[in-house]
């Protein structure tokens, strides 16, 4: 698999480590504790566009927001973690 | 001998010798080991998989599925070897399979007359049912089925991988892919030509050609000269891609030494390759395919198109008397080169109502015997052909040539993802959209005529693919009856098989395949692609157009394991990381220990001293003297910007917002989940600098974790964090005589006044600038040293010089470990992220003024149960038994499982200062139950340890050694 690193261009994916599902928004400290609790614990498991987290671990460091179709492994669209994802470029 | 007088491209002027199942023959240079047995009258090379039925020869190529030996011996035993890809030289070693005691004579073949019993399932019906003893009977059913035995003992050949990037990846060096490879090279382009075969060339080489009215070889020649002369084109053949895997990474293995008699020093047997390639051009041609008739199997029945391969390349005559069954066009290319070659054809069976081809009017023109409309009902014979039984009567012949149609080669295409079509005219599926980056061309993409395959390769950087044109082929579904008619040779798969597995209800695809075991053979049943296909439609009463493909995935040919593997094997599996003191451990003899990817000392033994007896001199030595340690692997991220305070605060359960430069404090960090994630020290070196601690084994999460939070949730903060783990060498000195001995090797004042518990400065350690912490994992009166790491080694040894007359002694992990658990401090085993800081006694380190990491979380019902397993300490009542790690604990001592354990023992020692074994524990209701006795079993050993319920602070409970 390839990833697109906004820093670094495309890299094997043996660089990077998965970090995790960004589709969640983390909730305010003093929200719901329901909220917190969905946030850590309830998990989609979708077919096809995914957003995640990644770290280019072995790279810039950087953490990266992607969207990853879980059945085809495309990386449709990567951006810094802490930003929105666009439509993808 | 079949060997002809002249032809072929073997190199007559070197003869080799080689050994089949104990007998030595001749072959010549250039040879495969199948064309060698031929060439020397060898029809009967295997048993089959089930039946033991005696099978030869059928291919030329890659495809084979019944000509498997065992090559080689002792380590080196390589089994299922293809022989028709196996290259001979001078002294290789070959051997049958599957038989007992001997190929002719096989005790085995008794499953051949058991065969009704032998149906798809019959195992699971049999032996699997319950009462049915499957344990008693799994041995013998393994031992008389199967392929190939691999040896037991250690691979002595070395392999290699490689990484290649490229713009355009050609598989496959026949005249679709020299083509292609041509006009990519020409552009300028980065381009990789592989081929299993020793030649590049594919078909070329095995049936007379002409290009451009030219010989086709004479073509080849100029075209290879032409790629090695280019600078951006690399050649490799004997290299077979087995997988295309995402973003056109495909992995090939490269036999380096394989076909050498002595391979040379310093060469590995396998090379991988792992090739990301721009565009991948997929030649990888076609298989033709068998026709299924009853008794389809005998030896002496081979494929029309490997019958001209023995007789053109390698100038061998498999039979003297022939029949030729077909379904199209390109048999009679076979029965023109068996006329050609001296053979006799008795007739030629075409199964079609007549064609108009050329090939078949210059067959006719020759007055050899064509039969239209005809089919084969049966082969004759048993370890020899003897004839063959069809619509146009019955003919003697010692060699069958079938050809069923043609069937491209499509694995690694389909394991790009692409889609397949059923093409109504070429009877076969062929490429139809690609999913990656990649173009199917010439017989890969069904175009079976060597001038679309030219055409083809030339267009294939547009990705333009040439209509195929056909070989005027009319496949027909196989017609049931009586005798095995074979799908599937390799797998001993019937088209019996095939009716009965749906009439039992197996009837998508994928499923019949496994029920039947259709196309899980090493060969995946390539020959016998279309034939299945016809099989399976008819019974399902479905058009081949609407039945789905079988999916394909790596690898696509048996692989040696070794060559995944590569060098990564014994010690080069994984990285060593080695402290700076690593060679003055290593000097002294140290006993090892793994701590993740680091070694470290540990313990030191002296004399023949075992692990416990060291150990127990290290603790009492330094807990009565002082004992230097090194810690250097703990997890060290440096921490600068003007809001680290703030960060710090957020990141652990303790507030940090009142440490003073020059000061250190322990913190505790949560998960968000509010369970403990992991502990140590922070020290503030400078206004806005710190230096944290982590533990050893969570130093990369931890540091991961703090980057997160820094770019994604509080990019407001102005913190910068570094990991600086192999910048120091750290070393922990400790016991009462620590400052005794420090306090020569420093230029500040280490008393306790000026340099009071958790204090921390910059100074000089035996002259080298470093940092001093005082900070204790023991419990005694301790520093830590931190220099530069490449000082490590000769601060180590001022120290171990200094600490002569003091009686220093040097510990190493497992004195650490005890210590630590005398004083009741959690780490690995207790960290196991299942405890709180309330599970671990640390409930009055969380600030309660302060949002942390965790701290939503932390407050939620289950987390705050007071009957929670919180930690204590265990004591064995006889004070001398030790209670094993991972035991559970009991209020009774005798329980018959399930039960309800009250918890677990996590982490054990021996304590030289109380003379007894130790051992902490999480338990329920741990406070209450203080004083109390708890049974500690361990039913793996069957053992049960009365223990006594104590304070997880075995020793010095209030702290006094490590502050005075
Ligand atoms: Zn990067």
């Amino acid at each position: 698999m390839l990833i697109k690193c906004p820093w670094c261009g495309e890299r094997d994916a043996g660089e990077f480590s998965y970090g995790g599902d960004a589709s969640r928004p983390r909730p305010a400290e003093d929200a719901a504790e329901a909220d917190w609790l969905a946030y850590v614990y309830d998990r989609d498991n979708p077919r096809g566009p995914h957003q995640e987290f990644w770290q280019h671990s072995h790279g810039c460091r950087q953490w990266l927001r992607l969207r990853r179709d879980t059945l085809s492994h495309e990386v449709l669209a990567s951006g810094p973690a802490g930003e929105p994802l666009g439509d993808g470029e | 001998m079949s060997r002809l007088a002249q032809g072929g491209l073997i190199d007559r002027e070197r003869p080799l010798s080689f050994a089949f199942d104990g007998r030595r023959y001749q072959g010549f240079a250039g040879d495969t080991l199948a064309s060698a047995l031929l060439a020397n009258g060898v029809g009967l090379v295997a048993r089959s998989f089930k039946y033991h039925r005696p099978r030869g020869i059928v291919s030329a190529g890659a495809e084979e599925p019944n000509a498997l030996v065992t090559l080689h011996g002792g380590a080196r035993t390589d089994p299922n070897a293809r022989a028709t890809m196996v290259e001979v030289h001078d002294g290789l070693v070959a051997a049958s399979q599957n038989r007992w005691p001997g190929l002719a004579f096989d005790l085995g073949q008794v499953n051949d007359w058991l065969s009704p019993f032998l149906s798809p399932g019959f195992y699971y019906k049999t032996f699997m049912a319950p009462g049915r003893g499957w344990r008693f009977y799994e041995g013998i059913i393994r031992r008389a089925a199967g392929m190939g035995r691999a040896s037991r003992l250690p691979d002595p050949d070395r392999y290699e991988a490689r990484n290649l990037h490229c713009d355009v990846l050609v598989v496959g060096g026949g005249p679709a892919g020299l083509t292609a490879a041509l006009a990519a090279g020409r552009e300028g382009r980065r381009v990789l030509l592989l081929d299993e075969n020793p030649r590049f060339g594919g078909w070329l080489w095995k049936e007379e050609r002409e290009i451009d009215g030219q010989p086709a070889l004479d073509w080849l020649a100029a075209a290879e000269a032409e790629l090695a002369a280019m600078a951006e084109v690399r050649l490799l053949p004997r290299t077979t891609a087995f997988g295309y895997y995402d973003h056109n990474l495909v992995a090939a293995v490269e036999r380096v030494t394989e076909h050498l008699e002595s391979p040379g020093d310093g060469l590995p047997r396998q090379r991988l390759w792992r090739i990301r390639a721009g565009r991948v051009v997929l030649a990888t041609g076609a298989t033709e395919q068998i026709l299924t008739f009853a008794d389809n199997d005998r030896p002496g029945v081979m494929l029309a198109g490997a019958v001209r391969a023995y007789l053109h390349a390698y100038g061998v005559l498999p039979g003297r008397r022939a029949v030729i069954a077909t379904n199209n066009d390109s048999a009679y290319r076979t029965a023109l080169a068996l006329h050609r070659a001296g053979a006799e054809v008795a007739a030629v069976l075409d199964s079609r109502s007549d064609s108009a081809a050329p090939e078949v009017a210059t067959v006719r023109d020759l007055g050899l015997p064509i039969h239209f409309g005809a089919t084969i009902r049966r082969a004759l014979g048993g370890k020899t052909l003897q004839g063959v039984d069809s619509d146009a009567g019955r003919f003697d012949c010692d060699l069958l040539c079938l050809s069923g149609g043609w069937a491209p080669a499509v694995d690694l295409y389909v394991q790009s993802g692409g889609r397949l079509r059923h093409d109504e005219g070429l009877g076969c599926l062929v490429p139809d959209r690609a999913k990656q980056a990649c173009v199917s061309v010439g017989s890969a993409a069904g175009s079976f005529a060597l001038a679309d395959c030219l055409a083809a390769g030339n267009d294939s950087a547009g990705g333009y693919v040439v209509p195929p044109e056909g070989i005027g082929v009319e496949p027909r579904a196989p017609t049931p009856g009586p005798g095995k008619r074979f799908l599937d040779p390799q797998t001993d798969t019937t088209l019996a098989d095939v009716g009965q597995a749906m009439d039992e209800g197996y009837r998508s695809v994928e499923h019949l395949k496994r029920y039947t075991t259709l196309g899980m053979g090493v060969d995946q049943g390539r020959i016998g692609q279309i034939p299945a296909r016809l099989a399976v439609a008819e019974a399902r009463g479905q058009p081949l157009a609407a039945m789905a493909a079988t999916a394909h995935r790596p690898p696509a040919v048996p692989i040696a394991l070794g060559s995944l593997a590569g060098r990564e094997i014994g010690a080069h599996y994984r990285p060593l990381r080695r402290t700076p003191m690593d060679g003055w451990h290593a000097a002294r003899g140290v006993s090892w220990q793994d701590a993740g990817l680091w070694r470290r000392p540990q313990f030191y033994p002296v004399g023949d001293e075992n692990i416990d007896q060291a150990s127990a001199r290290e603790v009492a030595a330094t807990r009565g003297g002082v004992g230097l340690c090194d810690v250097s692997p703990l997890g060290k991220i440096d921490i600068q910007g003007p809001d680290t305070a703030e960060f710090l605060n957020r990141v652990y359960v303790n507030g940090w917002k009142g440490l003073a430069v020059g000061r250190a404090r322990y913190g505790l960090m949560l998960r968000d989940d509010g369970l403990v994630f992991d502990d140590g020290t922070t020290s503030r070196l400078a206004e806005h600098h710190y230096l944290m601690t982590t533990t050893t084994a969570n130093a990369h999460a931890v540091l991961a974790m703090l980057e997160y939070h820094l770019q994604v949730i509080w990019p407001d903060l102005r913190v910068l964090v570094a990991d600086v783990t192999d910048q120091w060498a750290a070393m922990s000195i400790a016991g009462p005589r620590a400052r005794e001995l420090l306090a020569g090797l420093v230029d500040i004042d280490i008393g306790n006044q000026a340099f009071p518990f958790m204090a921390v400065a910059e100074c000089r350690i035996a002259g080298v600038a470093g940092r001093l912490f005082r900070i204790s994992f023991s419990g005694e009166l301790a520093y830590e040293v931190a220099v530069p790491a490449d000082y490590g080694q000769a601060v180590w040894q001022a120290i171990v010089d200094a600490g002569g007359p003091h009686d220093l002694v040097t510990y190493g992990t497992e004195s650490l470990g005890t210590m630590r658990i005398e004083k009741g401090h959690a780490a690995g085993p207790e960290l196991n992220g299942t405890t709180t800081p309330a599970d671990l006694s640390m409930a009055r380190l969380v600030s309660g003024k302060k949002p942390f990491i965790g701290h939503r979380l932390l407050g939620r019902e289950g987390l705050g149960d007071g009957a929670r397993p919180a930690l204590v300490g265990l004591l064995p009542v006889d004070g001398k038994t030790w209670i094993k790690a991972g035991a559970q604990l009991l209020t009774e001592a005798e329980a018959k499982p399930p039960v309800h354990t009250l918890g677990h023992v996590t982490s054990i020692a021996f304590s030289p200062e109380l003379d007894t074994p130790i051992a902490l524990a999480l338990l329920s209701d741990g406070a209450e139950r203080r004083d109390q006795i708890v049974y500690a079993h361990f039913p793996l050993h069957n053992e049960v340890v009365a223990a006594r319920v104590t304070s997880a602070h075995f020793i010095d409970p209030d702290g006094e050694r490590m502050r005075g």
